[in-house]
């Protein structure tokens, strides 16, 4: 009986990616404990129940099989849509930026929606344009690209849409978009820097400046890069111990169990502790690029490798805001950092991976 | 399908596989480069990061000493500390400050002083500095402030160590007092090199022995290592260095005496100042009117410091050390002296006075203080009748340089070298100093006004004190001193202070047993002070003066009821008792005292009195209401 539950639970989990999943969550949970003082479960409590929920959406994801995520993709890409504009026309305002949609029993951001809609939107559309793809594909898949990018920066959430358009272009990019395009669009975009800058709100150019200076302004925008550098430099290579980090602990990291949890964890566990989240990160993108090449089909392929290579955007461009080598976005560091939304967008992308990992044989067969 | 290119499975998947691999070592470049940038910040930058986070969290504090008291040369307290609770302000951190003491004046009194203090406190200060509003809160003012607190954001309740001075305004231009630091202050501190030691104290000694000894007084500061927040609060204690307490002062006033003599001023203003004759130690230092030097330790109020600064009676000058005043007859016995060291006069050649002296080749007459003149006067006499005839023939005689070199080392015209600052040299004149002032030659006539101690010679009361002590001592030269001893804060070991080298003048002794015998009958019937020796049992040595302070023309009869209380000449004494072993050697002016013996003289007898006998005066008159002998 208990191995027949067992049976149901696990039949669509991929054995290695949950496990490298797992650990990081864990691991997650003792910094998030650190991160809130120590000594209160509030936090740690909380994000349990955030977990449990994201765990329950991933398992139900993966015992989907992928046609009939699929057959969801178009929906949900244009539902997302339509609530962006929504957004756009109605959204509430909050620290002068409008990004959230009162539906009236509660509170959504339609741009979490799209982190997962926009590369099943795309997968979609090259699976059914699979026979010969043409340059007019590449350019149509551009404009679905283009146009929740484009809401998603007018709120303004230059992160999300960053990370959106990354997910976008990924799927783009491995449906095999010429070099030449490539090449030559990035040389435009290059050009084209100096317009974007202008476009820039003044607090992005802050940040954008702080990261290049910091002590331009230590107790302003500097003061996030430059306490969390401090943090992780202190750390050395052992760390000072779990809850004994000194700017942890003693308020000097902002945010430091949301967007600056890297900050905590480096400070505590030191080089080593960042090692050890590298290889765990480094093997869930290496396994979800394993379960992209092993996939059935065009749609399949497409999606767990654009989940895949975002996760790894999530992870990189996190650390290296919080260490001090990239502006701060608000980005949260993936499996890690306090907060349910992110963690249940992340892990329902899980769950697409092990829907395609674990589907493929009855697709072939 | 039909018409379409037909696809090809394996070459798709190929290409995919290939964009896929790229993809994965982009990525684990981008891993290398947060693992380099992470060998980077926690290998190779390890201790910078590392420093600056220990500067982040710990935070010295420093701890302010305990300033040393001051003691008077019995014990009795002069300058002490209490602990008290002030409120104070930080008004950076306050929207409105008026409104604010507005709101505060509801819960507990602010008087009109405090808060003019305040806003003069404000106005020397930057606005991140906490200034108190109210100080010495009483304990209700206290617990009611507290339930309020909420209510003032910016406002605390500190417990300090005040500063008081139990005596008041008693002897208050010798004790000083401590007051703000204010910028001037800062720099000195400055350029002492002594900023860490000053770091959380915000007093510091201004005046008199307060400001003299400052470095004994003040102490050495501790510190404590606290771990701080980001919000700065205290988290923890890490470690403490304590501070170590200045050292207490034992001085050589006796406070008692001091009152004695301050309240034998009645109501003149004036300078006393009284030293064993033997040490050079003052006993008592008075300058009139004083001053509350209490008013200073919270930062002086703008009405009282007003009422201080723009008094035509000049409280906060030290008339003691820097009144410069034309010594009058006092300098007679020096005189004599002089005449007797340069073999001008024998001690039995005498003249005939009578009532002038006429400087040869010049019309005008040198009047006498007494018309008529006072017959035939030998040295002795001219120093008890006080005959001015005989000194006009003196510095004639002498000449202005001889009186110079002889004053000099007796310390006229120079500091006298007491350990509070401030002091003035008053003026020993000479035909060089006149040429060197006002390019001008000395003439004869302007010997004969200094012979009698007035004309261009100016001294301080301390001057005047420190001659009369060498009178009294036996022609040894002191210098006076305030402080005595200190006593180490941690060992309370007494180190007494060196008496600085008594210099022996070349004063022949029996020289100086004729001008001691005449000074004593000065203060015996028939003396110019008889007042002050009548129905005493010791022996006062004396001698009156009278300083002008308008100047009278020849022939102009000076009629005291007539002229100006202003206007009224100082009136000036020097003594020392008992004659035949001096105690205590003094020297006393009145301003606008009239004459020397009947107002200076019986503050020299109550002071004697108290000092020799312990006996406390029983006043009975008013000073300078007892006719006497003019001069």
């Amino acid at each position: 009986m208990i191995s027949r539950l067992f049976e149901i639970l696990a039949r669509r989990i991929d054995g290695p990616l949950m496990v490298a999943l797992v650990l990081t969550v864990s691991l997650g949970l003792t910094v998030v404990y650190s991160a809130s003082g120590g000594g209160s479960l509030d936090r740690v409590m909380g994000q349990g129940r955030n977990l449990a929920v994201a765990l329950a959406a991933l398992w139900i994801v993966a015992n989907i099989p992928p046609q009939a995520l699929m057959r969801l993709a178009v929906p949900a890409y244009v539902g997302g849509l339509v609530l962006l504009v929504g957004v756009a026309l109605f959204g509430e305002v909050r620290n002068g930026a409008r990004r959230w949609l009162n539906l009236g029993f509660t509170t959504i951001q339609p741009s979490e929606i799209m982190k997962i809609a926009v590369p099943l939107m795309l997968a979609w559309y090259f699976q059914r344009h699979e026979e010969g793809l043409k340059l007019r594909d590449y350019a149509l898949a551009a404009i679905l690209l283009a146009l929740p990018v484009g809401l998603i920066v007018r709120q303004p959430d230059l992160g999300t849409a960053l990370l959106i358009f990354a997910s976008g272009f990924f799927v783009i990019f491995l449906a095999g978009l010429s070099w030449k395009i490539i090449v030559s669009l990035g040389v435009t975009g290059l050009a084209l820097l100096p317009v974007l800058w202008g476009m820039l709100h003044d607090y992005q150019r802050r940040r954008v400046l702080t990261l290049i200076d910091p002590m331009e302004d230590p107790l302003g925008a500097g003061y996030h890069i430059i306490q969390s550098t401090i943090a992780i430099g202190s750390g050395g290579v052992l760390g000072k111990g779990w809850l004994n980090g000194t700017q942890a602990q003693l308020d000097f990291v902002p945010e430091r169990s949301t967007d600056f949890i890297l900050a905590v964890y480096g400070e505590e566990f030191g080089l080593a502790g960042n090692l050890v989240l590298i290889l765990l990160y480094a093997l869930i993108v290496a396994r979800g690029l394993m379960i992209a090449a092993n996939a059935s089909t065009t749609f399949a392929r497409l999606t767990a490798g654009a989940i895949s290579l975002t996760f790894f955007t999530y992870a990189f461009v996190n650390m290296g805001m919080v260490s001090g080598i990239l502006p701060v976005v608000g980005v949260p560091l993936p499996l890690m950092s306090y907060g349910g939304t992110a963690l249940l967008s992340m892990l329902v992308g899980f769950g697409v991976l092990m829907s395609i990992s674990t589907h493929k044989q009855l697709v072939s067969s | 399908m039909v018409g379409q290119a037909l696809r090809d499975p394996r070459r798709e998947l190929t290409v995919f596989r290939n964009r896929l691999t790229v993809a994965g070592v982009l990525a684990l470049v981008a891993f290398g480069l947060l693992v380099s940038r992470f060998v980077w910040l926690q290998v190779v930058q390890r201790e910078y990061y590392h420093t600056l986070a220990e500067a982040n969290r710990i935070s010295v504090v420093p701890v302010v000493p305990n300033r040393g008291i001051i003691l008077d040369r019995k014990g009795q307290v002069l300058a002490a500390n209490y602990s008290a609770y002030t409120l104070e302000i930080t008004p950076s951190k306050v929207g409105n400050v008026e409104k604010a003491i507005d709101d505060l004046a509801t819960v507990i009194e602010v008087a009109p002083r405090d808060r003019r203090r305040f806003k003069r406190l404000q106005e020397e200060s930057k606005n991140f500095e906490s200034l108190p509003i109210r100080t010495r809160l009483t304990e209700e003012e206290v617990a009611r402030f507290a339930v309020n607190r909420w209510r003032f954001p910016g406002f605390e309740i500190k417990a300090r160590l005040f500063r008081s001075y139990p005596h008041g305004e008693v002897a208050s231009h010798a004790i000083g007092y401590i007051g703000r630091i204010n910028e001037a202050d800062v720099r000195r501190i400055e350029t002492a090199g002594l900023t860490t030691n000053y770091k959380g104290t915000d007093h510091i000694g201004k005046l008199g022995i307060e400001g003299a000894y400052e470095k004994e007084l003040h102490g050495t500061t501790g510190s404590e290592q606290v771990e701080i927040d980001a919000g700065g609060r205290a988290i923890r204690a890490l470690s403490r260095s304590e501070p170590q307490s200045g050292n207490n002062l034992l001085v050589t006033l006796d406070i008692e005496l001091q009152k004695v003599a301050e309240e034998a001023f009645q109501d003149y203003r004036g300078a006393l100042v009284a030293l064993d004759p033997s040490t050079g130690d003052v006993l008592a230092l008075v300058s009139k009117p004083g001053f509350d030097p209490n008013l200073f330790v919270d930062g002086i109020d703008p009405v009282n410091w007003d009422a201080l600064n723009n008094s035509p009676d000049k409280p906060l000058n030290n008339r003691a050390l820097r009144g410069q005043y034309p010594p009058g007859s006092t300098i007679k016995p020096f005189m004599a002296l002089a005449a007797l060291h340069y073999g001008k006069r024998t001690p039995e050649y005498a003249i005939s006075d009578p009532g002038h002296w006429m400087l040869p080749g010049v019309s005008r007459p040198f009047r006498d203080w007494k018309p008529g003149g006072h017959g035939m006067v030998n040295l002795h006499r001219s120093i008890v009748v006080s005959c001015d005839t005989y000194y006009y023939g003196l510095a004639n005689d002498l000449g202005v340089d001889a009186i110079h070199r002889f004053m000099t080392p007796l310390g006229f015209g120079s500091r006298t070298g007491i350990d509070i600052d401030g002091e003035l040299p008053g003026l020993q004149p000479s035909t060089d100093w006149k040429w060197q002032r006002f390019k001008q030659k000395w003439y004869a006539g302007d010997t004969i006004s200094v012979g009698i101690g007035q004309g261009y010679w100016l001294s301080t009361p301390l001057q005047l004190a420190t001659a009369v002590a060498t009178l009294a001592n036996g022609g040894n030269a002191v210098h006076p001193r305030l402080v005595r001893g200190v006593q180490d804060a941690r060992t309370q070991e007494i180190r007494e202070l060196p008496i600085r080298a008594r210099e022996s003048l070349s004063i022949k002794p029996e020289h100086l047993e004729l001008v001691r015998a005449a000074m004593i009958d000065v203060t015996k019937p028939g003396g110019t002070a008889t007042r002050v020796g009548q129905g005493a049992p010791y022996l006062v040595a004396g001698k009156t003066g009278t300083a002008q302070v308008v100047g009278m023309k020849a022939g102009e009869k000076y009629d005291e009821k007539k002229v100006k209380e202003r206007h009224r000449d100082h009136a000036l004494f020097i003594a020392y008792a008992p004659a035949d072993n001096p105690k205590v050697a003094l020297a006393i002016l009145v301003e606008n005292g009239g004459h020397g013996g009947s107002t200076a003289g019986p503050i020299a007898r109550e002071v004697f009195d108290f000092a020799i006998l312990g006996k406390r005066p029983e006043r009975k008159q008013k000073l300078g209401e007892e006719d006497g002998p003019n001069d």
